[in-house]
């Protein structure tokens, strides 16, 4: 219990004071994961929602390669992320390793599934509702798209937060292909992890409230922001 | 818009669902105006005719023709369902939605959605969300929203089924308005007294196959078939 309280107190220290260090690498959380969510979610909101609506010959087996890759073990996607970006590795040349855009790459393959799986079982069942109208009104593939993504806003936002909560509470992935480095690389989850390996248990747990008061900005600003709780069923 | 010439020729149609034969073969020539209204008991195959005609019904034989270009007739048919599709947006969003998809200009799309918000009287529930609607209003937005377009032909597929008198009597007036400014329309209802008051000629289906046609008042003094004279009577047909 001393360590629970130790660590609530050294949060409000950090938090209060506003150590220069703290403010660092809770921005850099930020805007690694939001980065990431952002890439993520424009890539499988679309491919979510275009699975939703079309039928082809392997869809079967995408969806649950989709639902497989949820589970993918983050800390082998920053492996293999780790080999494509190291100096030996394919994109060797660009010098990414160990950089946050790394960090983002790594997060982005990790999130994209979890988003694009959600916004696939959500988009079915408005595709569902809207079908007969859709089809009756002779719209493009584009044009469906575009409405069900529009009209299941919500469901959206849900799989998007849930990807936000998966990128910003990773360690695995970005501590192999971002390494930690302070002043570089260093973000709430490794930083935690190290504290937690030096000892330090207060400033440990005192960064591990700071990341979750963060994670719950985070969800309530957007839904503050999309209104989504005012407006009726959806 | 309205196109005088939209007519449909059905040859040898056949739909069948996993083996079996749910509609056809089916031979029928639309005439080009007026109401045509499907009769025929549950299963009978009346909302697969309607859905053949507008072309989103999978056919497994036989064609279809409407007498202009394929993409020209589904872009001047509109279908209104059973059970009202409404978007997941307000009532305005829903009567400018069918606009939008054909890139009319935003001034134009103001200017008809309240002119038919009008019509339809719903002209002070523009910013009310559509599916809180109730049963009759949405069947009204659908309608409207269907109108819009001034589509030639309009399919409707009971669109008075658990509606009350006064929604019924709305709806019936928007469909003979509509008929009068020249656009064709084609339902199908279970309601005969409906069936009497609004139509020009009649289809009568029954385990899948055109059973019957005719004009509307022969059809209705003299059926020329037993089964459609007991329908007509109430009894059940089978």
């Amino acid at each position: 219990m001393n360590e629970i309280w130790a660590g609530l107190q050294a949060a409000l220290f950090l938090v209060f004071t506003l150590d220069k260090d703290l403010v660092e690498i809770t921005l850099r959380s930020l805007q690694v994961s939001l980065s990431a969510l952002v890439i993520a979610a424009a890539i499988a909101l679309p491919f979510g929602t275009w699975l939703a609506i079309r039928r082809f010959r392997y869809r079967r087996a995408t969806i649950a390669a989709l639902n497989a890759l949820m589970g993918l073990p983050p800390v082998v996607v920053g492996l293999i992320v780790y080999l494509m970006l190291s100096r030996s590795g394919p994109f060797g040349v660009l010098g990414l390793l160990f950089s946050p855009t790394a960090m983002i790459i790594a997060q982005v393959i990790i999130i994209a599934p979890l988003i694009a799986s959600i916004t696939h079982q959500a988009m079915r069942e408005l595709w569902a509702e809207y079908h007969d109208l859709l089809i009756s009104l002779n719209t493009t593939k584009r044009q469906r798209i575009f409405t069900l993504i529009r009209d299941g806003k919500r469901a959206l936002l849900t799989a998007a937060l849930a990807g936000f909560g998966r990128a910003i509470g990773e360690v695995g992935a970005i501590m192999i292909v971002g390494g930690n480095i302070d002043h570089a690389t260093r973000v709430l989850t490794t930083a935690i992890a190290l504290e937690t390996g030096k000892g330090d248990f207060a400033l440990a747990l005192g960064l591990g409230f700071v990341l979750i008061a963060l994670a719950m900005l985070v969800n309530f600003a957007i839904h503050a922001l999309s209104r989504t709780e005012r407006e009726g069923t959806w | 818009m309205v196109n005088p010439t939209m007519s449909a020729n059905l040859s040898q149609v056949i739909v069948k669902r996993r083996g079996s034969v749910i509609l056809g073969p089916i031979d029928l020539t639309l005439a080009r105006q007026g109401i045509t209204i499907v009769l025929g008991p549950n299963g009978a195959g009346k909302t697969t005719l309607l859905k053949v005609l507008h072309g989103v019904e999978r056919i497994s034989s036989g064609s279809v023709d409407w007498s202009v270009p394929d993409e020209l007739a589904r872009q001047s048919q509109a279908f209104i369902f059973q059970k009202p599709t409404m978007l997941r947006r307000s009532v305005r969003e829903n009567l400018a939605y069918p606009l939008q998809l054909l890139d009319y200009k935003k001034a134009e799309i103001a200017e008809r959605v309240a002119l038919w918000a009008h019509r339809i009287d719903l002209g002070d529930m523009l910013d009310r969300s559509a599916p809180r609607l109730s049963g009759g209003e949405q069947q009204k937005l659908a309608l409207g929203r269907a109108l819009i377009r001034d589509p030639d032909v309009l399919f409707l597929d009971e669109p008075c089924a658990n509606l009350d008198a006064r929604s019924t009597r709305e709806i019936e007036k928007l469909l003979v308005d509509a008929q009068s400014s020249g656009t064709r329309i084609i339902m199908t209802t279970h309601n005969i007294g409906q069936a009497r008051r609004l139509a020009n000629d009649v289809l009568f289906l029954l385990n899948g196959k055109l059973h019957e046609q005719g004009a509307a008042l022969a059809f209705f003094k003299e059926p020329k078939t037993p089964e459609a004279k007991s329908f007509l009577e109430g009894d059940i047909v089978e």
